[in-house]
This record gives structure tokens, C-alpha cells and sequence, in this order.
């Protein structure tokens, strides 16, 4: 592999990869707070793709105001799904909101067939985006570049959130013991709606750079990216903001190294991810980070 | 006549990371008899009784059940050597009928296997058939059989914890380990508790180790107790001895101050 | 309590009447209203085998679709000729074992059972220690290794070409065939004393080690019992549809079953079977909302996904409004059909 090529291949594992993170902190987030995985949270991502879409081909808003419009309602389509789907199940056993998250994950999925079909959309890309730059010997889509270090800005603002704000203080809190917040006056179930507005705008944003760099909208396309960014979330550790950014890059990283390095396995590289998710659950059952809780009788 | 040791104990110990939850715990069990092991929340007990019945593997020492060490033993194993449980929370096979949860504790000594049941061979119905009277027939002794076919979750508390113990009496057990029993009773409910653990251990041949956390409550059926406080066995002896240790009235005056305050 | 002698008998003539329906059906019913009589057979096989890893043991398992996929292959495998194999392979020539292989259609669905439980076995040792929702996504990870595996063996399975022409041996008859055994089967360990002790191992884990059970060998066992009848279902499901490749074996089949037994009630069979037939008709009857429908010249629009938007909702509406499902947790006993014939004799 020349010089070039192993840049080339670390950029776009660097992009691949900042775009699962972006995905694994809703995992995380929510999977910390109400010990959920929430299946439709790639159908938020898909969503947040098509939401663009929705925008400017459709209505023919100005691509920054789609986007923004688009990010913002995601995030409240995630709130709805909480509301509705999961909180009246919070005294249920957990796998009844799994059942439950998954019947979202479908609903979404199929409403999305019937509203856009499920004919592959293109995308619209400003073409200031699309203009190749020369590095040296590497060529470089400005977005290559700029995913990266937006999604970077966006996790930075998070971190803020949750580790310098109130809320975010309540998010941690709910997350340690969620009988003992009530108890305390935590605001449960606002804080809880809000994980799940950020973690939806998030998802929104990932969804929106994941079109524009392959760029090809369909109802189905948030299930592999979904269930990545998930096992990413756990590799790094569920629950760990730092842990889903760490999780993601890596498996980004990863995946893009493994297939250059030996492109005779690109079949399989929709599999490494499950691989890698079922091996370190058989080393440490409850995820690389997390703590294991005994059962106290 | 030397009567015979049924369960022995020797420096067992229990850390959870920094704490030692219960700390060289020494103890020789005769066969036939009721003995206890209390002290105040927190003290340990159920750590001990986990560590006899194989829910923990002790970080140091070792447990013998009739003379053969079963340290480190999975829960199902010591079982079937003979040793039964209950739990402090009661733990009921919540969906299932009262019936069903005494024959699951027939089960560890059913002979014939799930895929005799398929074949439908002679054997098993007849085995089968057995389990479930017998189930029946320890349902009667504990006055629970007018409720064998409603769900366990259903029953009032009493008749659950009544049912726990029917439930661990149906493994055939020699030894018998009950996590307080009398927790949530009144007074009179405990007597009669109390009475009734010493005919099951006539009826059954049982030897029976009884955790209870108000002292008060053992003193009359108990022939020998331990006493636990922070991990530390600060007493042993007959009750008349506990009673009037200093170390003891100190553990209990002290839970009771926090209790008050 | 009922003779047992009797409750032998009405099953007996139980099965005599579906045979005589079967019988009727074989004959007065067209082509489209026999494959959904054959669907009906096939769901209740692969709902009663997921209600039993999951309704009666607790183990939540999404990996059906793998022990199915896993049945379907195997079973085309030695079902089709070695000239048909032949004209399909075209990309890669088979493997000369897969070439030749051959078996009697009971055979071959026989062997997609046992590999499939063989699989379960050898993939639950290991994963069955995870707990909830760890266990679910594993073995969803496990039926998407299996997908991508059925992809990149085209020696084996022909890529993502996959199957087509199967013999279609797969009639009314092998098919509700093998549905009553299935239910007799799980009926039987159901109402077992084993059974007893897997809604042991269901409600309470410690108290059942506390009982002496060793949970880990029976999770297992249940676990490998559900994945060779899901593996059976596959095996009949390749030769009713007669076309099978990769896609189709994606997470939706196992949502679907997982749709089944959830509606029908986690823990009752009798809700698995009533549910596989309410829900499977009410598929076919969905499929009129996504294709078009012609009223004289006049063409109304079919909406693809219509299906699966009301089915989720159903599911949905089901998992806030009555979790226990159709049935909770109750059973078909001949008892009751009895107790209400006994009931209008004495007021009369
Ligand atoms: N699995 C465990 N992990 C950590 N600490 C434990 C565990 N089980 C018990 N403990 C601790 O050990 C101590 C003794 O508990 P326990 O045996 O339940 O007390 P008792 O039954 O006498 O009330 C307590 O401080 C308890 O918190
Ligand atoms: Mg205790």
C-alpha cells in the first residue's frame, strides 16, 4: 500500500467512522439511561437523511435551512417515539420495550416505503462539497474533511451538555440509579425526553453527512449503520459517551483497513462487525466497560 | 453416642473488594438439630448461606457437607448432595401454578428424562404421576393444597413464604437453609412458625440452619446459635449464653439506636 | 382432573377432523388458498418453536431467521437433482459433495432440522451465558453472520443467486404433518415436568438453581429443541416457496414469527397456533393493500409497505395496550370444551 492509498484509506475510516460515533452516542446514551436498545434509532438516522431531502427537492428550501429544519424535527420524531413506544413500558419487563423498540425500528421503516417508496433517491450535494482537493498525492473531497471535524465539534457540544449543564448532571444521575433521581426531585422523564432529542438530533446530522457522502437515500439504509454504531456503543463500553466516539472511530478504522488490506474479504465486511460484538461478549458478557450487576438475593 | 456432624464450616470468608462481608466463619452443624445464625442487618448472613448453598464461591475457606468438601460447588449440585434453600425475598416461580412450583423441586430427583416425556413411554407417565402426588402430598402438610392450582404470584405473603419452603423440602433434603422466615410476620404468625419448623424437622429428618434478625424470635426453637456483626462472629453457644454476652446486647443496643434514631 | 384415555381420544378425533378438512381442502381449494393453508402450517411450526425458546424458557433469541436459513439451504440442497444443480451453479461450479448430494424429502427436512439444532447448539453453548438484551442482539448478530456467510459460500448456496426451482414436495399433507408433530412434541415437554422447569428457569434463575436445576444444560436444551423445529420450518418453507437466496432470510422473517408468538401470548401454545393463523391470513389479506387493485378500467394504486406499516402498528398497539397477548399465559384444555357441554347439560 503506497504512502497515498494508506492516507486515502485512514481519512475515509476516519470519516466512516466519526459517522458511527455520531450514531453510537444515542445508542449509549438512551442504552445508559433506561437499559434500552433502541432499534428505531436507525430509523431515526435514515430519517434525518431523507429529511433533506424532503426539503430541498421537494419543497425547495435553501439546502443550511433544510438542514436545520430537518435535524430539528428528527429530534422531536425521537422525543414522540419515546413517549408514545417506551415510557408507558418503563415498569415492564425490559424485553417488552425491546419488542417494543423493534416494532418502531418496522413502523418507521415501512411508513417510509409507502411515503418515498423504496426506489433509491439521489441526494443533492452543494457542489462546493464535491470539488476535489490535491494534497500532495491525496485527493480529498472537502467533505472527507469536514464530516470528521464537524462531527467532532458536534461531540464536543455534547460533552459541554452533559458534563457542565444540569441536565446533564440529571442525565448522569438517571443513569446511576433511576429510582433514587425520582426520589430526588430529578425531573425524570423531561430529562429522559431530552436524552432522546439530542441523541435523535445526533443521529439526524449523522444521517444527513452519511447521504452526502454516499450518496444514495433508501428506507433500509439506516439497518447496517444502526446495528454498527450499536456494537460500537458496546465495544466502547455502553452507557460511555467517550467510549461510543472511541467505539465508532475504531470500528470505522477498522473496516475500511481490513477491506484494503484484504479486499478477498469484502463479502464478509457487513459480518466483522458481529463478529467483533459476539467475541467480546463471550470474553466480558455485559460489553467491554460495563459493570456486571449481581443478582442480590 | 457422639452425635454426627452434618455441615461444617472452616475460616470461611467473603470479600467484596474492600469489604469482608463475612470474616472466618467457623461452624459444626450435628445432624437433627436447629440451629441459627444472626445478627443485624448487613452482618452477613445471607453471604453465608450464598456461600453454603454455591451461590458464591467464598474467597477463602472451605464448607463440608457430610464429611465431603463441596467449596466452590455449583448451586445445583450442592442441591442434589442435599443441601435446600429459601431466600430472604421470597423467590417463587411467580407464573407458575403452586402445584408447579413443588414439583420443580421434585424434579432434581426425577429419574426419567425430557425425551421419555416425548416418546410418551410408560415410565415417565408413571413417574410423573408420582411427582405430582407427592407434590400434592407436601402441599397438604403446609395447608396449601386448597390452592394448587392458582398462580404462586397470587398467593398472600404468608402462603408464600409457606410454599418456599414446601417448595425446597420436595429436593429431599437433609440439610435445610432458611433465610428468615419469619421476616414480615406478627407475633403470633412467627410462634406458629416456629412450631411448625420443628415438626418438619421431625417429620422429614431434617437438620435445619434458621438466619433470623430479631434474636428474640429464634430463642425458643434454636438449640445453638452464631452471632454475626460487621462479617465478625462475635458469639456462639446455646441461647441462654447468647442472651447474656455483652458483645451481643452491644450489636443488637446499637442496631436498635440506629433504628430509633 | 380428565381420564387421560379420554383426552387421548378427542385428540385423536381432533385429528381427524383437520384431516378431513385437509382432505376437503385439497380438493375444493384453488392453488392461492392451499399455499396459505401451507403458510399457516409452516408459522405455527416456527412460532411454537420461538415461544418455547423465548415464552417458556425466557430466553430472548432473535435469531430464527439464521436456524431457518440454515433449514432451507440444507434441505434444497438435497432435494434438488444434480441437474438442476447443475444449471444453477452457473458463476461457481458446486462443491462435488453438494453436487451429489441427495435425500428423500423427509430426510432432507429431517437433516435441516438436526443441522440447524446442531448450530443452536454449538452457537447457544457460549452465547445462552448473556443475559436480556445482550442474548437478543447476539443472536441477531448470529443470524446476520449467517446471511453474510450464505453469501460468500456460492460453492455451497450459489451466492446471492441463491435457489430457484426447488421441488415443491412440500404439500398440504407433509406440512401439517409436521405441524402436528411439532405440537405434539412441544406440547409434550410443555406440560412435562421438564416444562416446569423451564418456566422455572423463565420466572426465577436463582431459585431454580437453588432447585437443584442445572440451568445452563437446559437453556441449551430448549435452545436446540426451538432451533431444529425452526430449522424444520426453513427446510419446509424452501420447498413450499420454491425459490430461496440470502435476502430472504433478513431480520423482517424473524420479526415476523417474534410478531406471532408476542400476539399470540409469550407462554401459551394455543396462542401461538390461534395467532399463526390470524396473522398469517391477515398477511396475505394486507398484500390486496400493495397491489394494485382493478375496479372495471379504474386502477387504484397499491401502497408497497402498507403491510408491514399496520403489522408493526399491530404489534405495537399489542406490546402498550395487552402485553400478555391473545391468550396470556392460558392454554387450550379439552377440559374447558367439556366443562361448557357439562355446564348446558345441567341447566337443562
Ligand atoms: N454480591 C454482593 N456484592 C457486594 N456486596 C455484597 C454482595 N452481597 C452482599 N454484600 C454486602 O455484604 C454485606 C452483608 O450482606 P448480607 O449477607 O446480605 O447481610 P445480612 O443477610 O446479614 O443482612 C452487606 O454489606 C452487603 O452489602
Ligand atoms: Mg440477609
Amino acid at each position: 500500500m503506497s504512502w497515498a492509498m494508506f492516507v486515502q484509506h485512514l481519512l475515509n475510516g476516519l470519516t466512516l467512522g466519526s459517522l458511527y460515533a455520531l450514531i453510537a452516542i444515542g445508542y449509549t446514551m438512551i442504552y445508559g439511561i433506561l437499559r434500552l436498545i433502541n432499534f428505531a434509532h436507525s430509523e431515526i438516522f435514515m430519517l434525518g437523511a431523507y429529511s433533506v431531502f424532503w426539503g430541498v427537492t421537494l419543497i425547495h428550501l435553501p439546502w443550511p435551512i433544510a438542514v436545520t429544519l430537518g435535524i430539528l424535527a428528527v429530534a422531536a420524531l425521537g422525543v414522540l417515539v419515546d413517549r408514545v413506544a417506551y415510557r408507558p413500558l418503563r415498569d415492564a419487563p425490559r424485553s417488552s420495550a425491546l419488542i417494543s423498540a423493534i416494532g418502531v425500528s418496522f413502523f418507521l421503516q415501512n411508513l417510509a416505503i409507502v411515503v418515498f417508496s423504496a426506489i433509491p433517491r439521489e441526494v443533492y450535494r452543494p457542489t462546493w462539497l464535491e470539488t476535489v482537493i490535491l494534497v500532495g498525492d491525496v485527493r480529498v473531497l472537502p467533505l472527507t474533511l469536514l464530516v470528521p471535524v464537524l462531527s467532532f465539534l458536534l461531540m464536543l457540544g455534547l460533552i459541554y451538555i452533559v458534563y457542565k449543564t444540569k441536565a446533564g448532571l440529571g442525565m448522569r444521575a438517571i443513569s446511576k440509579d433511576i429510582e433514587t433521581s425520582y426520589t430526588m426531585g430529578v425531573p425524570v422523564n423531561r430529562i429522559i425526553a431530552l436524552t432522546f432529542g439530542i441523541g435523535s438530533a445526533l443521529a439526524a446530522a449523522s444521517g444527513i453527512m452519511w447521504a452526502l457522502r454516499y450518496p444514495q437515500l433508501q428506507p433500509i439504509m439506516g439497518i447496517i449503520p444502526g446495528f454498527k454504531a450499536f456494537i460500537a456503543a458496546v465495544v466502547g463500553g455502553i452507557g460511555s459517551i467517550q467510549g461510543a466516539v472511541i467505539g465508532g472511530l475504531g470500528l470505522g478504522l477498522v473496516e475500511i483497513m481490513a477491506v484494503a488490506t484484504f479486499p478477498e474479504l469484502a463479502g464478509y465486511r457487513d459480518a466483522l462487525a458481529f463478529v467483533l460484538l459476539i467475541g467480546i461478549l463471550l470474553i466480558k458478557p455485559t460489553g467491554l466497560m460495563g459493570v456486571k450487576l449481581e443478582d442480590k438475593l | 453416642m457422639k452425635p454426627e456432624v452434618i455441615l461444617e464450616t472452616r475460616k470461611l470468608t467473603m470479600r467484596f473488594g474492600g469489604l469482608t462481608a463475612v470474616d472466618d466463619f467457623n461452624a459444626k452443624i450435628y445432624k437433627g438439630s436447629i440451629v441459627g445464625l444472626i445478627g443485624p442487618n448487613g452482618a452477613g448472613k445471607t453471604t453465608c448461606f450464598n456461600m453454603i448453598s454455591g451461590f458464591y464461591a467464598p474467597s477463602d475457606g472451605r464448607v463440608l457437607f457430610k464429611g465431603a468438601d463441596i467449596t466452590g460447588t455449583p448451586p445445583h449440585e450442592v442441591c442434589r448432595a442435599g443441601v435446600a434453600r429459601t431466600f430472604q425475598n421470597i423467590r417463587l416461580f411467580g407464573n407458575g401454578t403452586v402445584l408447579q412450583n413443588v414439583m420443580v423441586g421434585c424434579h432434581v430427583r426425577q429419574k426419567t428424562s425430557w425425551w421419555q416425556t416425548v416418546l410418551y413411554l410408560p415410565s415417565n407417565l408413571k413417574e410423573e404421576k408420582a411427582i405430582a402426588e407427592k407434590s400434592r402430598g407436601l402441599l397438604k402438610v403446609f395447608g396449601l393444597e386448597h390452592l394448587a392450582g392458582e398462580k404462586a404470584k397470587s398467593l398472600p405473603y404468608g402462603a408464600q413464604r409457606r410454599l418456599e419452603i414446601a417448595r425446597a423440602l420436595a429436593t429431599e433434603p437433609q440439610f435445610l437453609l432458611l433465610d428468615e422466615p419469619a421476616a414480615g410476620m406478627n407475633p403470633q404468625e412467627t410462634n406458629e412458625l416456629m412450631g411448625f419448623i420443628r415438626d418438619i424437622r421431625e417429620q422429614f429428618k431434617l437438620t435445619i440452619l434458621l438466619i433470623e434478625h430479631d434474636m428474640k424470635v429464634v430463642m425458643g426453637v434454636c438449640e445453638h446459635m452464631w452471632v454475626l456483626d460487621y462479617g465478625e462472629t462475635i458469639a456462639e453457644g446455646p441461647p441462654e449464653s447468647i442472651k447474656a454476652n455483652p458483645k451481643v446486647i452491644e450489636a443488637y443496643l446499637g442496631e436498635e439506636a440506629i433504628a430509633d434514631a | 382432573m380428565m381420564e387421560r384415555k379420554l383426552k387421548i381420544i378427542s385428540n385423536i378425533m381432533a385429528t381427524a377432523v383437520l384431516a378431513m378438512f385437509l382432505w376437503w381442502a385439497q380438493t375444493n381449494l384453488g392453488a392461492y388458498h392451499t399455499q396459505i393453508l401451507n403458510l399457516i402450517a409452516v408459522n405455527i411450526i416456527l412460532a411454537l418453536s420461538l415461544n418455547l425458546i423465548y415464552g417458556f424458557t425466557g430466553m430472548f433469541s432473535l435469531g430464527h431467521a439464521g436456524f431457518m436459513a440454515i433449514g432451507a439451504y440444507t434441505c434444497s440442497i438435497l432435494i434438488m437433482t444434480p441437474a438442476q444443480k447443475e444449471m444453477l451453479f452457473i458463476l461457481q461450479k458446486a462443491y462435488p459433495w453438494v453436487q451429489e448430494a441427495g435425500a428423500p424429502f423427509v430426510v432432507a427436512v429431517v437433516a435441516g432440522g438436526l443441522i440447524a439444532a446442531l448450530v443452536g447448539l454449538v452457537v447457544g453453548a457460549p452465547l445462552l451465558r448473556l443475559g436480556d438484551d445482550y442474548l437478543g442482539i447476539a443472536t441477531l448478530g448470529f443470524a446476520e453472520i449467517i446471511r453474510v456467510l450464505a453469501n460468500n459460500i456460492p460453492r455451497i448456496t450459489n451466492g446471492a443467486l441463491g435457489f430457484k426451482g426447488i421441488p415443491g414436495y412440500a404439500n398440504i399433507w407433509w406440512n401439517f404433518g409436521w405441524c402436528l408433530f411439532a405440537l405434539y412434541f412441544i406440547v409434550r415437554i410443555v406440560n412435562s415436568n421438564f416444562g416446569n422447569t423451564l418456566m422455572a428457569i423463565r420466572d426465577d434463575e436463582p431459585a431454580a438453581k437453588a432447585m437443584g436445576i442445572n440451568i445452563f444444560r437446559y437453556k441449551l436444551l430448549s435452545f436446540t429443541i426451538g432451533s431444529f423445529f425452526a430449522g424444520i420450518g426453513g427446510a419446509l418453507l424452501a420447498s413450499l416457496v420454491s425459490t430461496i437466496d440470502p435476502k430472504m432470510f433478513l431480520f423482517t422473517l424473524t420479526f415476523n414469527v417474534l410478531m406471532i408468538v408476542v400476539c399470540g401470548g409469550l407462554g401459551s401454545l394455543t396462542g401461538s397456533v390461534l395467532a399463526s393463523i390470524a396473522i398469517t391470513i391477515l398477511l396475505e389479506w394486507l398484500r390486496f393493500v400493495e397491489n394494485p387493485i382493478f375496479i372495471g378500467d379504474f386502477e387504484l394504486k397499491g401502497i408497497p409497505g402498507m403491510r408491514m406499516v399496520v403489522f408493526s402498528l399491530a404489534l405495537l398497539f399489542i406490546i402498550l395496550f395487552r402485553r400478555e397477548g391473545l391468550m396470556g399465559m392460558r392454554e387450550f384444555r379439552w377440559e374447558w370444551l367439556l366443562g361448557l357441554f357439562r355446564k348446558r347439560g345441567e341447566v337443562k
